[in-house]
């Protein structure tokens, strides 16, 4: 009986290799021909598996044309000798891992991506290490696909001459995980993509944005992370965006922000932490925005708010050590509400020990007005003549807008879910 | 010169001022770097005091020990001294005596918290610098008025008025010409500006280290490119020297002519 069996497996097996609805596994060793990834995915069936044996390929560009995964082992080099996009990929359900992608080179004529998918959907691309690749991974016209701990380190040194590390176009319900761009131009591009999700990302030392969104509604993001960018993040012309649990550091620059929102209305952004921006959150005409639970700490402003901004719910939130706590235009008819933060220049007092402050704080100072007009005057930041001014302002508000004001100031920090 | 500036100085070092100086920067240092675990912050904090405190500390116990020493230049005067030894000897000694005062109360904790291997050391001796130049300026304007002034009162209000001019009444005037001209280019004007007051020129030579460039825009942009550059540094201690060198000028004209 035993022995039927194990002839069976056998026979099941031996059925399986042939039969082209099981899955078979092709193995490429690097000099096994010339183009040896090409040849066996021209070779290989839908559903199949290209095992790539570790080694170094230097290859023309790949066309993906098959439902196939495309797997490393031990981290093989793809490498374009800067002449050329690697992998592009046009079938639906195709994966991509473990692969060490690098050198497509500069072109001023073509987007060269380290992989592109292209008209496609349910595309996996995880655990690949992309260096120096002009756009690292290229989304055209692509849904429900994953981009997954992929590592992309470019070395971006002009803006006009490099590209995206994770770059969207025209796509829809994508899942970007736990990716790190580094040293391109814009960390995460995001152009009229809808229902996604960006978490968990660490984007760095990218010349322009740490993420930039355009036109791309119904997105999150949260849990990632956004340091040293050129100018930080930027949202523009989106609306129902979430932002949650992001960190925004060290965006310090004469035109750097953490978060830019422009033309954005609908959006929630909570328990995210600012620290160290020239700019935490820059404003401009948007609205229906609530911020809470948001940590801003030694920004030089942590919200600067232009014309133009209505309905905007600042709640909760805890301002310390920033040089300006809010720049704001008065304007009586705006409907900006500011309540229950936590201000760490507050120097009011709480009789009743409700934890709320018995006067009402004022956030901006008239020095900050001052500033607005005459962006020159900052030189006398931390000058004795402006702390007189501030106080005496203080005492007796004159100058000072009357809606820009926070009636129940919070005494001590709001906890937060951020650790800072 | 060197004797009678040795004479003085261990006068000084030894006194209740010098020692009550010393131990105020002493707590107030150690307290703000126990206190905040940030080191700009500490700086920061300490550029407040000392941008507020050192002028008039200095401009004050200056003309008081002046005033209180006057019998005893007078007694020099009546040897066989060079008038000029007798004056700068006095000069040097109360401002180095003050200077050594800051140096210590500053100095020893943030040699113990670690700030040799620490990155902020550049910051740290800014501050440090601008704090002894601030001393040695302000002793020597207070110095120069209380030879010109044979009334005491009258020197002491016209150290405070000076004092108040340069810590608050300038800054006062800077702000208005700059709202009233703000429509036109004004970097070139605040750069003059604040060369020429030497509490300004500290605070902002040690404001531009600690990054605040980045808040100013473009003024910002002319600023941290004039003062990073070497030739913007250069103008600028020399300004602050300056500042030393023409009332200490003035001084030894006048000690030369004045009647006792």
């Amino acid at each position: 009986m035993r022995v039927f069996t194990f002839l069976f497996l056998i026979f099941l097996l031996a059925f399986a290799e042939r039969n082209p609805a099981y899955a078979a596994t092709i193995v490429v060793e690097p000099n096994s021909s010339q183009h040896p990834i090409q040849l066996a995915i021209n070779q290989a069936n839908a559903g199949d598996t290209i095992l790539i044996k570790k080694g170094t390929y230097f290859v023309a560009n790949i066309l993906v044309h098959k439902r196939v995964t495309i797997r490393g082992i031990n981290n093989p080099v793809i490498d374009g000798n800067g002449e050329t996009e690697i992998f592009t990929v046009s079938s639906d359900g195709v994966i991509i891992e473990g692969l060490h992608i690098q050198n497509t080179g500069i072109s001023y004529l073509e987007d060269r991506a380290g992989i592109r998918l292209k008209q496609n959907s349910h595309c996996i691309i995880r655990n690949n290490k992309l260096v120096n690749t002009f756009f690292g991974i290229y989304l055209e016209k692509s849904t429900d696909a994953t981009i997954e701990n992929n590592l992309i380190t470019g070395n971006a040194i002009e803006e006009n001459a490099s590209g995206n590390a994770i770059h969207c176009w025209y796509s829809k319900r994508l899942s970007i995980r736990h990716n790190q761009t580094i040293k391109h131009r814009d960390g995460i591009y995001f152009e009229f993509v809808d229902n996604s999700n960006i978490a968990e990302n660490e984007s760095k030392d990218n010349l322009r944005y740490g993420l930039h969104f355009m036109f791309s509604n119904d997105n999150n993001y949260f849990q990632n992370s956004f340091s040293n960018n050129g100018a930080g993040v930027a949202v523009m012309f989106s609306k129902c965006i979430n932002m949650w649990e992001n960190r925004f550091y060290s965006n310090w620059g004469r035109a750097s922000y953490g978060l830019l929102l422009k033309e954005i209305t609908d959006t929630d952004i909570s328990n995210n932490l600012f620290r160290e921006n020239t700019i935490g959150i820059y404003v401009e005409g948007s609205s229906r925005i609530d911020y809470h639970h948001n940590e801003f700490v030694r920004n030089g402003w942590a919200i600067k708010m232009s014309g133009g901004c209505l309905d905007n719910h600042v709640l909760l939130n805890n301002f310390s050590g920033n040089s300006f706590s809010l720049s704001a235009l008065a304007s009586s008819t705006n409907s900006n509400t500011f309540s229950h933060n936590f201000w760490s220049d507050y120097n009011g007092y709480d009789l009743d020990k409700d934890n709320i402050g018995d006067i009402p704080h004022r956030p901006m100072k008239l020095f900050d007005q001052v500033v607005q007009k005459t962006p020159e005057a900052l030189v006398l930041l931390r000058s004795l003549f402006i702390d007189l001014l501030n106080f005496s302002e203080r005492v007796s508000p004159i100058f000072t807008p009357e809606n820009i004001c926070d009636f129940h100031p919070w005494i001590t920090p709001v906890q937060n879910a951020v650790e800072l | 010169m060197y004797k009678i500036f040795r004479f003085y100085f261990s006068d000084l070092i030894r006194s209740r001022w010098t020692i009550l100086y010393t131990l105020f920067y002493l707590l107030l240092t150690t307290g703000l770097l126990l206190l905040s675990p940030n080191i700009s912050k500490v700086i920061i904090s300490l550029m407040n005091v000392i941008l507020f405190l050192v002028p008039l500390v200095a401009s004050m116990l200056g003309i008081l020990y002046y005033y209180n020493t006057r019998d005893f230049i007078e007694l020099l005067l009546a040897q066989p001294l060079n008038r000029q030894n007798i004056f700068l000897g006095q000069y040097f000694s109360i401002s180095a005596s003050l200077g050594i005062s800051l140096l210590a109360g500053i100095g020893i904790p943030f040699l113990f918290y670690g700030i040799l291997s620490s990155p902020e050391i550049f910051n740290y001796l800014t501050l440090l610098v601008t704090g002894l130049f601030l001393n040695f300026i302000f002793a020597a304007i207070a110095f120069l008025l209380a030879l010109k002034n044979e009334n005491k009162i009258r020197a002491f209000g016209s150290t405070i008025i000076l004092w108040l001019f340069f810590a608050v009444i300038y800054d006062g005037i800077i702000l208005l010409l700059l709202s009233f001209f703000r429509d036109y280019p004004l970097e070139k004007f605040t750069l003059g500006a604040s060369l020429l007051n030497p509490i300004d020129l500290s605070r902002i030579m040690i404001l531009l280290q600690l990054d605040i460039a980045a808040l100013m825009g473009f003024t910002g942009a002319v600023f941290s490119k004039f003062f990073g550059s070497g030739f913007g540094i250069a103008i600028s201690l020399s300004s602050l020297a300056l500042w030393i060198l023409i009332p200490l000028w003035r001084i030894n004209r006048i000690s030369l002519k004045k009647d006792f």
